[in-house]
């Protein structure tokens, strides 16, 4: 089976944020695989390994740095990757134009699924998979849980979070699945593997040498951190019951919430 | 006038609350507010919508619409939408919408912007301001195109009632079924009546410090008392350890949530929980440890056991009630 694997890196989970412009000052940040994606690299390496045939693409759209969680990928066991390096769209932090070029170089590769994150983790859109999904013409189906593929790769069974539970639906393939967390545990990447990754083939493209023009759909206007949440009173009392007590009472004069 | 269509979502026979709260919000815009309802069985809701704002509700209705299928939704909705020619479009950013919202924008040729929390007309153009990084920073956004698709995170506006003109208009949409790839099985739904964390009024939420999965019977039950719009949460430690199922987890790798009270039993305060509520409007943190960071964001803070804090706040609020 092959799949594709749409992979983003952004800032490490632990990041305070600090407002440069419309963006992040990025100095100091620990850039790391969006935790999202890791279950979508995941699944595709199980899904090969299942079928015992097949390869494994990363697609990615980052600047140069992005080259670092591109090789996380391949040290995992994905086979090779497109790094689309173009400032235009990654600067722009657009999801309909970042679905425009992964949707391009996609449709330049063998695939059976292509796997993405529900969301990435620093802008938080979660509309990239539906929107690359459209672009393919091909069925979506996100926040998925659990996947099987017929042996003969025709349809496959997924079972997909809904809200308040769970649905499984059985789809045509080629597909478009978004990772949610549960799909899998995703794995570390071995010493030899990350050997290995140093030598596996990146192809490096400008959205213009996939041939998308297409502008981005929105424009950020401004880019603010929240106020500072101050430390509140701690609530003080002799014992356990008193505090109690006298929260419940807070609760209900003050917060009016009783 | 051209103005703004609204996706009225349907679960288990009622139109969502986020559905209302962006029709009222339009209100706002100027223009002619238009509803489109999508399901089985649902015209008899359509009255309700206009008692919220909508001036024209477009109902699509047939059995082939009893299940979300994401591409059958989508062709019925852009068929009303090349219909009605709206500048803006808007969705509560409910599960389902976060799922229709963007393939509907895509299939439209427009962009989307997501899980927004506020909302200003400034011209023609409507700003959107949403959080990223988990709530850690926020950004205005505008759409350059129209139609402007839009999807607001539930709880961001109240739902007023403010009638509208209400006129309704059954459509008869033309299905491609050679599109439709893919067919729900079966649906697995929760018996409780509990609303979804993203849309609750009040969470009580427990972390590694309630112990076991048998402990949080009592934030169940704290919670019932405060209501029809409370539920619980945990954090990512209660989840990994398999007390809690993920879609109860609270954070930057969970659900993010703005309730209007947030209890936080046993829980430290990590930066990707703090990511994930700190836009309560109220933050109270129970905790044996008065170091923990949970503590300098809190608006209040019991420094306790909270095996006797909880079981005692439970008692006291009964008390109130009576
Ligand atoms: C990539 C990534 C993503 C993450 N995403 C999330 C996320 O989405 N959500 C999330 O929550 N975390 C997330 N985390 C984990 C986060 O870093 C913390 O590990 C986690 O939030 C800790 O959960 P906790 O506060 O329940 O546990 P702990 O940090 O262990 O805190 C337990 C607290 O309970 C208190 N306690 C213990 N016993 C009692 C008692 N009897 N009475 C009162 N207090 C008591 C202790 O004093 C302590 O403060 C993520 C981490 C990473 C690396
Ligand atoms: N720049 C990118 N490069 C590769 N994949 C991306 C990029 N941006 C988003 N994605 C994919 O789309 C998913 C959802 O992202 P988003 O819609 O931005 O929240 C991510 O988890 C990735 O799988």
């Amino acid at each position: 089976m092959n799949t594709v694997v749409c992979m983003k890196q952004v800032p490490d989970t632990e990041t305070l944020i600090k407002v440069q412009g419309t963006g992040i000052a990025t100095d100091g940040i620990k850039w790391v695989m969006s935790p999202y994606d890791e279950f979508a690299v995941e699944e595709a390496l199980q899904q090969k390994e299942k079928m015992k045939a097949g390869a494994v693409t990363i697609v990615s759209l980052g600047p140069d740095r992005a080259i670092e969680a591109i090789r996380t990928g391949l040290a995992m066991g994905a086979d090779n990757a497109v790094h689309i390096n173009d400032s235009a769209y990654y600067n722009a932090a657009d999801p309909f134009a970042t679905a425009a070029v992964l949707a391009a170089a996609i449709k330049n590769l063998q695939y059976d699924c292509v796997f993405l994150g529900k969301q990435a983790i620093d802008d938080d859109s979660g509309q990239v998979p539906a929107m690359v999904g459209e672009l393919l013409g091909i069925p979506v189906i996100t926040q998925v849980l659990k996947l099987e593929v017929a042996a003969d790769k025709s349809k496959a069974t997924v079972t997909r979070e809904v809200e308040g539970g769970q649905a499984v639906i059985e789809v045509s393939l080629p597909v478009v699945l978004s990772a949610q967390k549960g799909l899998n545990e995703p794995r570390y990447a071995s010493l030899p593997g990350i050997m290995k990754a140093k030598k596996k083939p990146v192809d490096v493209k400008t959205a213009a040498d996939l041939g998308v023009t297409a502008g981005p759909a929105t424009a950020i206007k401004e880019m603010t951190l929240p106020p500072a949440r101050q430390a509140g009173k701690i609530i003080g009392g002799d014992d356990a019951a008193a505090k109690a007590a006298a929260l419940a009472k807070a609760l209900q004069e003050e917060v009016k919430i009783i | 006038m051209p103005g703004t269509l609204i996706y009225a979502e349907v679960q288990k026979g009622e139109i969502k609350k986020g559905s209302f709260e962006v029709t009222s919000k339009a209100k706002e815009f100027g223009g002619d507010v238009a509803v489109c309802i999508i399901g089985n069985g649902v015209d008899a809701l359509a009255p309700l919508l206009a008692k919220y704002g909508a001036d024209k509700i477009y109902v699509v209705d047939g059995p082939e619409f009893e299940n979300y299928v994401p591409e059958a939704f989508v062709q019925a909705f852009a068929q009303v939408a090349n219909q009605v020619k709206p500048s803006v479009i808007l969705a509560s950013a409910t599960a389902q919408g976060k799922d229709f919202t963007p393939a509907v924008a895509a299939r439209l040729g427009v962009g989307a912007i997501s899980d927004c929390v506020d909302l200003a007309k400034e011209g023609d153009k409507v700003v959107a301001k949403r959080p990223i990084y988990a709530g850690k920073a926020y950004v205005k956004v505008e759409a350059l195109n129209d139609p402007q698709v839009i999807s607001v995170r539930p709880n961001s506006f109240t739902a007023k009632e403010i009638a509208g003109a209400g006129a309704v208009e059954k459509v008869a949409v033309s299905l491609d079924a050679s599109k439709i790839k893919a067919v729900v099985k079966s649906l697995e739904l929760a018996e409780s009546d509990e609303p979804d964390q993203t849309e609750a009024e009040i969470i009580v939420s427990g972390g590694r410090g309630m112990k076991g999965p048998e402990n949080f019977k009592m934030l169940e039950e704290l919670a019932k008392l405060f209501g029809p719009t409370a539920t619980t949460g945990a954090s990512r430690a209660a989840v990994d350890a398999g007390w809690r199922e993920h879609s109860y987890q609270v954070g930057q790798t969970g659900k993010t949530v703005s309730p209007n009270l947030y209890i936080a039993a046993g829980i430290s305060g990590a930066i990707q929980h703090m990511a994930g509520m700190g836009t309560a409007k109220v933050i109270v943190a129970i905790n044996k440890d008065a170091e923990a960071p949970i503590f300098t964001k809190a608006d209040y803070g019991i420094v306790d056991d909270l095996f006797n804090v909880i079981p005692a706040l439970t008692a006291e609020i009964k008390k109130i009630k009576g």
